[in-house]
């Protein structure tokens, strides 16, 4: 098993308060890994932790290392939005750029320059949205109108515009915080589409409420409980033999 | 157009070419345009960390230039004024009670004085009816009647100063000199405060008054967001108990904003004290402590203004309109920071 | 009983104050079209004085029109490029620290400052330099007065920024840079735009800045060290004369300047409507 993220006594801190206590854990290169616990227990912090957009928080304090193929992007000399390019978000509800459809999915490619090279055969920036709309499942709805402005989408399609938007950026890993909850069934079902998909090729890291989510994407899993690691491990030895008796508790709905 | 194109055009630009402006029409009009592509600024190529990097010092050059604006505005001020602050100490200037630039007598009590009384008299006026109608527009006032009533309020804090001006000159001094003064004076004349031997309208009240039309706005805009701010919850607690509505804003919300409210009358009050042509154009200009409201006086902001054309004319002229710039200045700063201070206490206690 | 009665009371007063409010603003209104309105004429929009202009021959205030909008438009222009970058810089790249605190303190003190001592700022600075009243002059001064008014206004509307859109743009990899002139500036424009005009607003109807800094000339600015008339003094001068057909003029300016103001309010609240088109909630 290839190591993708590997987590060392990672803690967080929103002021005094501890979010997370000395984590410990590794995320395996490609596939699914979902985060699993009770609300409130600092999901989203760990995985806020994994591109450094927790820092962008006020009064938060990260110490402890999350080394990247080997590369502590706590280290001094990281830089942060490199970190960002390689690792994608998707937040838990969508939020579009202020601007057209289109320009959303190109947003990153240019700031980045991934067009630069592309400039010269004429239209492949536009081949490259098409294929990333194509891949977030939402071409279809937008190809008329790409132009309009992303705040006229429906949330459902907001979301999915947010999906294709950090995968235009081609990230080697994607971080999704809850990615379905403010979605219908049928759009969730989408989207849980596409990421299984892109597991293929990219390591997939999603956080969720839903132990069937869980059951349905995870291929690893993470289980925290009040700020600390329980347990990680492939899920399907988490979810037929778990070791700890909070997680078993969890599984069986009796805490969260 | 790429920021090399720029630099090419610039190169033409500077060897002397004149056709460059053609060079640069026909570049940008050969490029296919494609979606989403648009002209980008001209910055340096360099990396965009280092970019990132300048451009955040650069702002952070400019965000503290901007911040010591006011120290080296007192400091620039205080070096032309030190001539005279040489000639004669501090005190008698601030004591003095004689304008004779001639004779070299720069008092500027009488100026102060002035000052004070005209804003105290412009406040007095505005506050009440300013603060009725913020909570009129905050609790009363139905959506659509509020939405077509701001616009208006803001459309008079527009208005420029000199039109204020005019608009006293036209209505309110033949009104005071007409109406208001012989009013006083018959039915109130055993006040000194009241008592006129002015014959014409240009007064101390002239100017409150027209200061007072000036600052609503501005008081009313800032004391409604203020109360619009207070929980809708505390309302209803109130009513709930049965209160009627103006109870429950005199004891509750009114309460509950007071701070804010204070804040916005401070606002008021430190535009109202600055403010210059309007109150030049109504105040009298007479360079004496006014007894009475219906007496002209002459603020510290008319004095400089009116007299900057001679200054540079005769000796120590400009160094003491600076310095009344200058204290101008000190007491402007002096009761922002004060109100401040206040404010954060009221805050914290509250 | 009681209890109805003062809420009946204040209720009343409370009509009566808007009435006051309101009665005013029509009242001035009111006053300047009355007055101006019938010494408006063609000529005096489209001439300069003529000699004897201000003993009541024949000209226009084409000077102090077009002198205005050059000062104020520079100012603008200038004030825009200093404002923006701080508004930036207070909100996205050092929001909390002690001495971005002390700018923003500073900012509000110069925001209550007068504009007679920006004038007299202004005029020390050009003494200090060596410089006559000019154009450039009056919008370096009028930049200041206008820089705390737009600082402000930009600085409240990119606080209204949802804390989750930066994110976005920064969960992409965008440096702060980019964020700000990318993501940014286009959800504010309708809030930066409105902040522009104000300044712009506050600044041609300013007479006491540029009373030391500009100068005033019946003739049309050719260069940045002209002296140049403005609006304000136009009217201020015109109704210092003794002459009622000059004064008649100054009113006819005073309505000139009031409908450039109100003309600037109307297109702020027409282009906020259209630069709302992509912006998120
Ligand atoms: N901005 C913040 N300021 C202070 N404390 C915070 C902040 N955000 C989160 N916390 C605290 O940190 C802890 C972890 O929060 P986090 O958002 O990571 O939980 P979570 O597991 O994602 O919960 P949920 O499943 O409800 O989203 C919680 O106790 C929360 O109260
Ligand atoms: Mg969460």
């Amino acid at each position: 098993m290839n190591t993708k993220i590997a987590i060392q006594n990672l803690n967080a801190y929103y002021g005094k308060e501890q979010a997370l206590k000395g984590i410990e854990a590794q995320i395996p290169a490609g596939g699914i890994t979902v985060i699993v616990g009770p609300s409130g227990c600092g999901k989203s912090t760990l995985l806020r932790c994994l591109n450094r957009l927790l820092e962008e928080t006020n009064g938060v304090r990260v110490t402890g290392q999350v080394l990247l193929d080997g590369e502590d992007i706590y280290a001094r000399k990281a830089d942060v939005t490199e970190v960002r390019t390689r690792v994608g978000l998707l937040a838990p509800k969508p939020f579009p750029l202020p601007m057209s459809i289109y320009d959303n999915v190109s947003y990153g490619r240019r700031i980045h320059g991934l067009e630069k090279l592309e400039r010269r055969n004429g239209r492949s920036l536009d081949r490259k949205v098409e294929q990333y709309l194509r891949a977030a499942g939402l071409w279809d709805e937008v190809k008329d109108r790409l132009h309009d402005p992303a705040s006229g989408l429906s949330t459902g399609q907001q979301q999915r515009l947010c999906l294709a938007r950090a995968l235009a950026v081609e990230p080697e890993v994607l971080l999704c915080d809850e990615p379905t909850s403010a979605l219908d069934p049928i759009s969730a079902q989408r989207i849980e589409e596409q990421l299984k998909l892109l597991s293929a090729e990219t390591t997939v890291v999603i956080v969720s409420h839903s132990l069937r989510q869980a059951r349905r994407l995870a291929d690893h899993i993470i289980f925290l409980w009040m700020g600390n690691l329980v347990e990680s491990g492939p899920s399907a030895q988490m979810f037929s033999a778990p070791r700890d008796e909070r997680t078993r508790a969890y599984l069986y709905g009796d805490i969260g | 157009m790429g920021s090399t194109e720029i630099n090419r055009c610039l190169s033409l630009f500077i060897s002397g070419k004149k056709n460059y402006i053609a060079l640069m029409k026909e570049e940008t009009l050969i490029r296919p345009r494609t979606h989403g592509q648009r002209w980008r600024l001209p910055l340096p190529k360099f990396g965009r960390k280092r970019q990132d990097q300048v451009a955040g010092r650069l702002m952070g050059a400019l965000t503290l230039t901007a911040a010591l604006l006011a120290p080296l505005m007192a400091l620039a001020l205080l070096l032309r004024a030190l001539p005279i602050l040489r000639v004669t100490p501090l005190t008698d200037l601030l004591t003095g009670q004689d304008w004779a630039p001639l004779k070299g007598l720069f008092g500027f009590s009488p100026f102060i004085v002035g000052t004070f009384w005209v804003t105290g008299v412009g406040m007095l006026i505005a506050v009440p009816p300013s603060l009725l109608t913020a909570i009129f527009l905050a609790e009363y006032a139905r959506p659509r009647l509020r939405s077509l009533l701001i616009p208006l309020i803001d459309l008079l804090a527009g208005i420029p100063s000199v039109v204020y001006g005019i608009w006293g000159i036209l209505t309110i001094v033949p009104f005071i000199e007409k109406v208001a003064a012989p009013w006083a004076s018959r039915w109130l004349g055993v006040l000194p405060l009241f008592r006129s031997e002015n014959p014409t309208g240009y007064s101390v009240l002239a100017g409150g008054m027209v200061l007072a039309v000036m600052v609503f706005p501005i008081i009313i805009s800032v004391a409604e967001d203020v109360i619009r701010a207070v929980p809708q919850g505390l309302r209803e607690a109130s009513l709930a108990l049965g209160a009627t509505r103006w109870q429950t804003i005199w004891h509750v919300v009114l309460k509950r904003a007071g701070a804010g409210v204070l804040a916005a009358i401070v606002l008021g009050f430190s535009r109202a004290f600055g403010e210059t042509m309007a109150v030049l154009m109504v105040v009298g200009n007479v360079a004496k402590v006014p007894n009475s409201i219906f007496d002209p006086a002459y603020p510290l902001t008319a004095l400089i203004a009116n007299n900057y054309g001679e200054m540079m004319s005769i000796p120590l002229y400009d160094a003491a309109l600076l310095c009344a710039a200058l204290i101008l200045l000190l007491l402007v700063l002096a009761f922002n920071i004060a109100s401040r201070w206040v404010l954060t206490r009221l805050v914290r206690y509250e | 009983m009681k209890r109805k009665l003062t809420e009946l009371f204040a209720q009343t007063l409370m009509g009566l104050s808007l009435l006051v409010v309101i009665g005013s603003l029509a009242l001035i209104l009111g006053t300047v079209i009355w007055k101006g309105l019938p010494a408006l004429n063609l000529a005096m929009l489209t001439q300069v004085p003529k000699g004897g202009y201000y003993l009541g021959k024949e000209g226009g205030i084409l000077n102090a029109i077009v002198g205005s909008l050059y000062l104020a438009g520079g100012a603008t222009l200038l004030a825009v490029v200093v404002s923006l970058p701080i508004a930036l810089f207070l909100q996205l790249y050092a929001n909390r620290s002690r001495w971005v605190q002390f700018a923003r303190l500073s900012l509000d003190l110069l925001f209550g400052v007068p504009s007679i001592v920006y004038g007299a700022f202004g005029f020390t600075i050009m003494l200090f330099l060596g410089m006559r009243a000019s154009l450039l002059g009056g919008i370096l001064t009028l930049t200041l007065l206008e820089l705390p008014i737009m600082v402000r206004g930009m600085d409240e509307s990119i606080a209204m920024v949802p804390q989750a859109l930066k994110e976005s743009a920064y969960a992409l990899g965008s440096t702060r840079l980019e964020t700000s002139l990318k993501v940014i500036v286009r959800q504010t424009a309708p809030g930066l735009m409105t902040a522009i005009l104000l300044a712009f607003g506050r600044g041609i109807g300013d007479a006491a800045s540029v009373l030391f800094t500009a100068g005033y000339t019946d003739r049309l600015p050719t260069s940045l060290m002209d002296p140049v008339a403005s609006l304000p003094l136009a009217v201020f001068f015109q109704l210092g004369t003794p002459f009622p057909a000059v004064q008649q003029r100054a009113y006819a300016s005073a309505l000139v300047l009031t409908v450039i103001v109100l003309l600037t309010s109307l297109i702020s609240r027409g282009l906020t409507k259209r630069l709302e088109k992509h912006i998120v909630r």
